[in-house]
């Protein structure tokens, strides 16, 4: 089995007409991390959704683990298993309870089921809180129970959506060591979804970037921050007048590409270090003030603001905006 | 055979959840006898009404036992709507588990509580002074009758919940279901007493076939034919409003 996941063409319309997928292909190869990133909105849960069985897609095609989605949905169903955005454990019920409830759906039973169960707790730290209520557990808790359940019937391929939202920062750390764990111990394939840059960095040998329901870039962290092909410089203006700012830094030989975020310009450049004086001197020419500017090597956030983020659009207001937004998009024709 | 294995998980999760809360046990256990007193002593006049016969305890008893059961098991579906905004219907239905297990398995469980509030109900009559003609026999087929009732009422609010989602559309569901269906039938009043067009709505209304079947088990001169006749429409009841909750999983998971 060489692919763990292969979708082509992917759609899924929800009524009244939202496009949650519009032709979204992927495909991960066994025994990876795959990250799908993208804004919320983005139809990362609606693709792990189709993927997992849960929902179904208007048209397209889809295997896991070399089964058909739509064709075996149960035969998919025995072989991943999938932690899902929510909490998927009964508060009520004991953390091994919730385990057995689990092994239990995936007919996994008696003394197989009772030593399983006793090994996820080992293995996700919660043998000491086992036999409490679930309702009790902090949230990194709560998660690590939501992973050992999703593993007890040891599946070939893990769907984790944004397994980390939520958590704090140290949690986060933890289940971050975990999902590395179970790549290298389990030789699991894995796909997460996220929208934390630094987490696709971290975990994934690959990543796709996801935005209205279609893949825009796809590719491995240092492939994708390597194809920036340059720095961003980021320029605080100190006044409103970023219109003139950007007219000023597009005559500047040494900036590639200029977009405006409200009062920041964001710039990028072959060689951010001779561009940065460059830059500094066309604005003070045109008589523009600078309150401070930074600039950055290509990270993923870079690879992130290239190709779903809102930053190049030169119309995003809000610079969190950059991140989160939904709508109202529009390519730079750069 | 996994399949009832799983059903049998589903009736323990909500077995365990009663047990642990005293609150919630203590609620579903004074229940019946709160109804059971009052509103035997507000039906009490009914015996006064020329043309009443029998002894109004005897009497009301089925029709509260019937009355309770269908109200319990109206709100069964609320437990569905808490998995299903706590993320555990959908870990739930990523997984191979029979859908059929799903719903059987809290529809056992609401029969159950239901069946426990009745037998109350049934030892609390004995002390006002019940006479239960129809013997243990009598007794177990009013128990049976209720947890039939329950059993399909409690598939019908599930499957309500699946695809309404909202705690609101399931209360307004109940609260429009339940009274019109016990007013439209014998549990308070005796047949000969309603008007004629509530006495033929009744005759198809399920809430009836179980009151009627339950009283006439209880008392003595049973008619066994009518006893069995509404049991097997019952069954059939809970068979087809079993088999509407599972299918509404279905539906559900289409507009996920």
């Amino acid at each position: 089995m060489e692919r763990a996941i292969e979708a082509k063409d992917l759609r899924k319309t929800y009524p009244p007409g939202v496009t949650a997928l519009d032709g979204l292909s992927l495909s991960v190869e066994s025994g990876t991390i795959f990250a799908v990133l993208g804004p919320n909105g983005a139809g990362k849960s609606t693709a792990v959704r189709v993927l997992s069985t849960l929902s179904r897609p208007d048209s397209g095609t889809a295997r896991v683990a070399g089964i058909d989605v739509l064709g075996d949905p149960v035969g998919v169903r025995r072989a991943i298993g999938v932690v899902g955005q929510k909490h998927g454990s009964d508060g009520e019920a004991t953390g091994r309870e919730n385990l057995v409830l689990q092994g239990e759906f995936y007919g996994i039973t008696g003394r197989d089921l009772r030593r399983r169960v006793a090994e996820s707790l080992d293995r996700f730290g919660l043998t000491a809180a086992a036999d409490r209520k679930v309702k009790t557990y902090s949230g990194g808790m709560a998660r690590r129970l939501d992973i050992g359940m999703g593993l007890l019937h040891r599946p070939r391929v893990l769907f984790l959506d944004e397994p980390t939202t939520g958590l704090d920062p140290e949690a986060r750390v933890d289940l971050w060591r975990e999902i590395e764990r179970l790549r290298v111990e389990a030789e699991m394939t894995i796909l997460l979804t996220t929208h934390y840059m630094d987490e696709a960095d971290r975990l994934a040998s690959r990543l796709a970037i996801v935005d209205r329901g279609a893949v825009v870039v796809e590719g491995t962290p240092a492939g994708l921050k390597d194809d920036l092909d340059g720095d961003t410089i980021h320029v605080e203006l100190a006044g409103p007048d970023g219109a003139d700012a950007r007219a000023a830094l597009e005559l500047v030989g040494e900036i590639d590409e200029v977009s405006v975020d409200g009062r920041t310009l964001h710039a990028r450049a072959r060689d951010g270090g001779t561009a940065v004086p460059a830059v500094l001197a066309a604005l003070e020419a045109h008589g523009i003030r600078a309150a401070s500017v930074t600039m950055a090597r290509p990270s993923l956030d870079e690879v992130y603001l290239r190709h779903a983020g809102r930053a190049f659009s030169g119309k995003g207001a809000q610079p969190e905006a950059l991140r989160m937004a939904t709508t109202d998009r529009e390519e730079v024709a750069a | 055979m996994t399949g009832l294995r799983q059903t049998w998980q589903v009736t323990l999760r909500g077995v365990r959840v009663f047990l642990r809360n005293p609150a919630y046990m203590g609620i579903t256990l004074t229940q019946p006898l709160i109804w059971l007193v009052l509103f035997g002593a507000l039906f009490k006049a009914v015996t006064r009404i020329p043309g009443f016969h029998g002894d109004y305890i005897d009497f009301l008893t089925p029709g509260i036992v019937v009355m309770l059961a269908v109200s319990s098991a109206g709100w069964t579906g609320m437990g569905f709507i808490e998995d299903i905004h706590g993320g555990v219907m959908d870990r739930q239905l990523a997984s191979p588990v029979w859908r059929g297990a799903l719903n059987a398995g809290s529809v056992i469980y609401a029969a159950l509580t239901i069946m426990l509030q009745t037998v109350l109900i049934v030892l609390l009559a004995l002390v006002l002074g019940a006479s239960y003609s129809g013997g243990v026999g009598g007794v177990l087929v009013l128990i049976l009758v209720a947890g039939l009732l329950g059993a399909a009422f409690a598939s019908l609010s599930n499957g309500v919940a699946v695809l309404a989602r909202q705690r609101e559309a399931l209360i307004g569901g109940v609260t429009m279901v339940v009274l019109p269906l016990t007013f439209l039938s014998t549990a308070l009043m005796q047949k000969s007493l309603m008007p004629s067009w509530i006495q033929t709505v009744a005759r198809f209304n399920p809430v009836n076939w179980a009151v009627v079947a339950g009283r006439s088990a209880a008392t003595a001169n049973t008619d066994w034919t009518l006893v069995a006749t509404r049991i097997g429409l019952l069954a059939a009841l809970a068979l087809t409003c079993a088999a509407f909750a599972t299918r509404a999983f279905t539906h559900y998971q289409r507009s996920l």
